[in-house]
């Protein structure tokens, strides 16, 4: 047993050293790593999905731009701005966030895209690939919304409630599940935050990512998500927040 | 009283190819139309429903309660005035305007530059306005429904930078939108119908002002 948990160790850490010198000065840490705990220079990870899988609830389109234009611009920015804060360069994405109002707009905002978008499409599959929350994770859900359905309409209506640019969040905060909204790019991991907490699970309100398919209806877009959510992968931030084995 | 849905100033098909029909559909027949339907429904049956519009954006903007009455009413406003600002034929800026562009920013081209940059640092939706503060252009931009009359001065002219405005016809590109509302779609004639008006009113308050002999009167009357 503890030979083959060696052997294991060996070769992922043979790995982790391939992968540093097959790529020198690139991040890429082993996607395990959750992304808050990266640090620059950024890339903008391929979707783990074809840009029409998500169809007919998210379309080609969108899904083309949203990941090749918006992402990679927060990529492309986030990065300049690093460059430009040199004394930032050796901060995780997760420092970055805790001191966030220190810094420019521009960190702020492109450190926020990144994150946020990484987790948007890392929680989303194919409709109807995406499974059903673990049995630890739905029983918390009910404890916390009353049902599952409760939960899924306070989401969208707090999805709803925030004017412009945003994002609504599932979060682990105060050892209970809870909804929150931020503005623009911000997420509950900032220090801006009205309500800091570890997010589940993440709807981009931008109107990018809902209006080339509804228009100004971002109810239909909200009420319509839930048949692309991942729910295999949103086990895995739920289980690192709220400390469950798994 | 509802507040009234403006029809556009110009037809549906105007402003092509610098914006296109379906843009126009989709931004005045269902964005804007919601604003003011919304804030109808809202207003019924309170003391709003007896003011006009710009007045009610003004005390709903100190009240916590009535954010959701701010936000419509605002946004019912800003479009308003939005499609006021566009015209099919753009001409080019008339006297008034260009002497204040001239004094407030060196030149035109300097002004769409700051403008263009304006636009970019809105981050998220939101608004850029060219507006008179103490007799003196300034462009500012404001996020989400922020008007720019509440804490900064009178707008002469504004742009959506929602990314509704732009995303049928330009995607991502919200540069390439405001370049092509700068050099093809400005209603230079109306931004000087409003220099025009404030000139007016701040030479009416300046003359009560005077008669008064300098007694403190302040013509509050006078917006
Ligand atoms: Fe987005
Ligand atoms: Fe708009």
């Amino acid at each position: 047993m503890k030979r083959i948990l060696a052997a294991g160790l060996g070769a992922a850490l043979l790995a982790v050293l391939v992968a540093a010198t097959a790529n020198p000065g690139a991040s890429a840490p082993p996607p395990d790593i959750p992304l808050e705990q990266h640090k620059g220079p950024y890339t903008l990870a391929p979707l783990p999905y074809a840009t029409d899988a998500l169809n007919p609830v998210i379309d080609t389109a969108t899904m083309e731009i949203h990941h090749g234009k918006h992402h990679q611009a927060y990529v492309t920015n986030l990065n300049a701005a690093l460059e430009a804060n040199p004394a930032l360069k050796d901060k995780t994405l997760g420092e970055i966030f805790a001191g966030v109002s220190q810094y420019d707009a521009a960190v702020r905002n492109n450190a926020g895209g990144h994150w946020n978008h990484t987790l948007f499409w890392r929680t989303m599959a194919p409709p109807g690939k995406g499974g059903a929350p673990s049995e630890v994770l739905r029983a918390q859900i009910e404890k916390d919304f009353g049902s599952f359905d409760a939960f899924r309409k306070a989401f969208q209506a707090a999805g709803m409630k925030q004017f412009g640019a945003g994002w609504v969040w599932l979060i682990w905060a105060d050892e209970r599940l809870q909804i929150t909204t931020t503005p623009n790019q911000d997420n509950p991991l900032m220090a801006v935050a009205a309500k800091r907490g570890k997010p589940i699970l993440g709807n981009d309100l931008w109107e990018h990512a809902y209006s080339l398919k509804h228009q100004n209806r971002r109810d239909a877009y909200l009420a319509g998500w839930w048949d692309v959510v991942n729910w295999t992968e949103v086990t895995r931030p739920f289980y690192r927040a709220a400390a469950v084995p798994g | 009283m509802p507040i009234p849905f403006p029809p556009l100033p110009f037809a549906e098909n105007a402003l092509e190819p610098a914006m296109s029909v379906e843009t126009l559909r989709y931004h005045h027949g269902k964005h804007h139309k919601s604003y003011v339907e919304k804030l109808n429904k809202l207003i019924a049956g309170t003391g709003y429903d007896t003011m006009p519009l710009r007045a009610i954006v003004e005390r709903s903007a100190k009240a916590r309660k009535d954010r959701k009455i701010y936000t419509n009413a605002a946004q019912a406003w800003n479009h308003a005035f939005f499609w006021d600002s566009l015209a099919p034929q753009s001409e080019s800026p008339g006297k008034m305007t260009a002497e204040g562009i001239a004094a407030a920013f060196g030149s035109h081209d300097k002004f769409a530059e700051k403008f263009k940059k304006t636009a970019m640092d809105t981050f998220g939706s939101g608004w850029v306005w060219l507006y008179q503060k103490d007799g003196k252009f300034a462009i500012v931009g404001t996020p989400d429904g922020d008007p720019c009359f509440l804490r900064h001065g009178e707008p002469v002219f504004v742009t959506d930078v929602w990314e509704h405005a732009y995303y049928i016809d330009h995607r991502n590109e919200r540069e390439a939108f405001v370049d092509t509302v700068l050099s093809k779609l400005v209603n230079w004639r109306a931004v000087e119908g409003r220099l025009n008006a404030l000139k007016d009113r701040q030479e009416a308050k300046a003359d009560i002002r005077r008669q008064a002999g300098g007694k403190g009167v302040e013509p509050w009357f006078i917006a």
